[in-house]
């Protein structure tokens, strides 16, 4: 039989997270810091509503676009937190998670050979998502001399003619990093000049340490070139749900909607009715969730500073980003061996580009029990592969 | 409670008494010599009155019951509740004891014991007492969360390993 696969998804390599979770899972008893995904359950009364939602038989597809309550909810809570206006009627989209939504929005600009630039290190979609449409992944190399901020310049030295947009995402998978106000100034003036879009995915934007996220998209001029991702995920522990949104200029969602009512028709409805709940009554839980991580990153950073292992301080997501390269080893090396000497699952920086490979990924996605016993196992780690003579 | 750092302390060791002052501090971002004097000076003024497990005895072999009653009571001219309060908790069988607003007036928690053992306390210590109007004796059939933690199902991890 001939090869019927096409050359486009034969390009794209597969996860580097997939080995080592081939890995880890054989490993019983894993202490693992790998997940992407929020430790807490979803709200109670979030569930509660979902279960509602299915006992009344609310079972049938929304309109494409989503429920018009949660569509207003959405739109409602982005202009309650970040100022923004959208138009629920024509400016929003829900979708299966903001990895949906990443997708339609990449789909919607990319003609074949255009150009996507984007900060690595970074979510692992991003890459795969721009060469499905026939796109050119453009990366940015970031590393943790700019705190794994983009800088304009950095920015202007990837732009060419056939740049059609800017993906970024803060705070940051997998580093953690956030991007200020005067940050994102900069990087609205170039973005402008230069007459590409944004694609702006901000499913961690409720977990930000230092102080409220700021939104591009609040940058003068910008709500108009900005495709505003985000989700319920992350921020009220709803990964399973798959849900999420894109807020974009009508003239541009019109388009976005077209690709998500063909692919997908409509995102899953007792989901949708849950995530009214979480949107109308989930403040206190996001508050709570928030502190939580909070007092965890902090009590990371410390056990790093303890062990000696360099790692600028993250202040968003619930990731920390140390820096492993003192020890001469890959990052997968390192991960590979932590796994096999002390039970330990990290996840290694080049899984997200190779730009990564200096560092490795930690959760804090975790009781402070586990990161506790994590981190004593992790300092032992460090102290014998210093003491050991260097091949 | 005074301070905010209090606040955040006490929020914290009240769900885990393990976690040691530096541990502590370094989650709150807080001195870890400030964080320990804080703590020995709650200790101190009664703010923080013990650590202790917490313990699933229904997990055990131990088969004793836990009972919650209820005491209707004539108060006292001049101390009110209190002295009638002290006459109850001073025993060593009372695990809890509570002033209630509505349909009675004080809450008793007894201590696991036997059917027996409630009885006794019950027959021959409270209901004796002078101010004592009215006692009615609950026992507790199934505990399903206690101290904001659920005895039903432990939590477990349903996460996959590792993911984006
Ligand atoms: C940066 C980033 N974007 C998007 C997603 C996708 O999340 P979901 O599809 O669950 O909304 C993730 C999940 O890990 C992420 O880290």
């Amino acid at each position: 039989m001939k090869d019927f696969i096409c050359s486009r998804i034969k390009k794209i390599k597969p996860s580097g997270i997939r080995r080592l979770f081939d890995i880890a899972n054989e490993i019983p008893d894993v202490i693992s810091l790998g997940v992407g995904e929020p430790d807490f359950d979803t709200p109670w009364h979030v569930r509660e509503e979902g279960i509602y939602a299915l006992q009344k038989g609310r079972t049938f597809y929304t309109s494409n676009s989503g429920l018009p309550e949660l569509r207003e909810e959405i739109c409602k809570n982005v202009k309650r937190k970040y100022g923004l206006y959208y138009d629920s009627n024509n400016e929003a989209v829900v979708t299966i998670g903001g990895s949906e939504a990443i997708d339609i929005a990449l789909r919607a600009l990319i003609d074949p050979g255009d150009e996507i630039v984007y900060p690595e290190p970074c979510f692992v979609s991003y890459q795969p998502c721009i060469l499905l449409s026939d796109g050119v992944p453009v990366p940015i190399e970031l590393n943790a001399e700019t705190e794994f901020r983009l800088t304009p310049e950095k920015l202007e030295r990837a732009i060419t003619e056939k740049t059609k947009a800017l993906l970024i995402s803060y705070p940051s998978n997998p580093t953690g990093a956030i991007m200020e106000r005067e940050d994102l100034e900069k990087i609205a003036e170039v973005v402008r000049r230069h007459d590409i879009m944004v694609i702006s995915d901000e499913i961690y934007s409720e977990l930000s340490y230092k102080g409220p996220h700021v939104s591009i998209a609040n940058m003068p001029g910008m709500q108009e070139r900005t495709i505003l991702i985000n989700g319920f995920s992350k921020a009220y522990a709803m990964t399973g749900w798959r849900l999420g949104y894109a807020l974009a200029p009508a003239h541009i969602m019109e388009y976005m909607l077209k690709i998500h009512q063909f692919a997908i028709m409509s995102a899953p409805t007792v989901s949708q009715y849950a995530a009214v709940s979480a949107l109308r009554d989930g403040d206190k839980d996001i508050e709570v969730m928030k502190e939580s991580y909070d007092q965890r990153r902090r009590f990371l950073m410390e056990a790093f500073r303890e062990m000696g292992l360099p790692c600028f301080e993250p202040y968003g997501a619930f990731y920390v980003f140390p820096d492993i390269s003192e020890f001469g080893m890959s990052s997968e090396e390192f991960c590979t061996a932590l796994l096999k000497a002390e039970n330990v699952a990290v996840v290694p920086g080049s899984a997200f580009g190779e730009c990564g490979d200096r560092h490795v990924r930690i959760s804090y996605a975790y009781s402070i029990d586990t990161l506790k016993e994590a981190m004593k196992r992790l300092g032992r780690f460090v102290q014998e592969l210093r003491e050991r003579p260097r091949q | 409670m005074e301070s905010e750092i209090r606040k955040k302390i006490i929020g914290i060791i009240e769900r885990d008494a393990r976690l040691n002052a530096g541990e502590i501090a370094a989650m709150l971002g807080l001195d870890a010599e400030e964080t320990a004097s804080e703590i020995r000076a709650m200790e101190k003024e009664g703010i923080i009155c013990g650590y202790h497990a917490f313990v699933n005895w229904d997990k055990t072999d131990d088969d004793k019951i836990s009972a919650l009653i209820e005491l209707k009571v004539t108060p006292q001219r001049g101390n009110g509740f209190d002295r009638i309060a002290e006459k109850i908790y001073q025993y060593p069988e009372v695990e809890s004891l509570y002033l209630m607003s509505g349909g009675y007036d004080f809450t008793v928690i007894l201590k696991r014991a036997t059917m027996k053992e409630i009885a006794a306390f019950v027959s021959s210590k409270l209901a004796v007492i002078d101010e004592v109007q009215s006692t009615a004796t609950h026992i507790v059939l199934v505990r399903y969360k206690d101290h904001g933690t659920s005895f039903i199902e432990p939590r477990r991890d349903m996460r996959m390993v590792v993911t984006p």
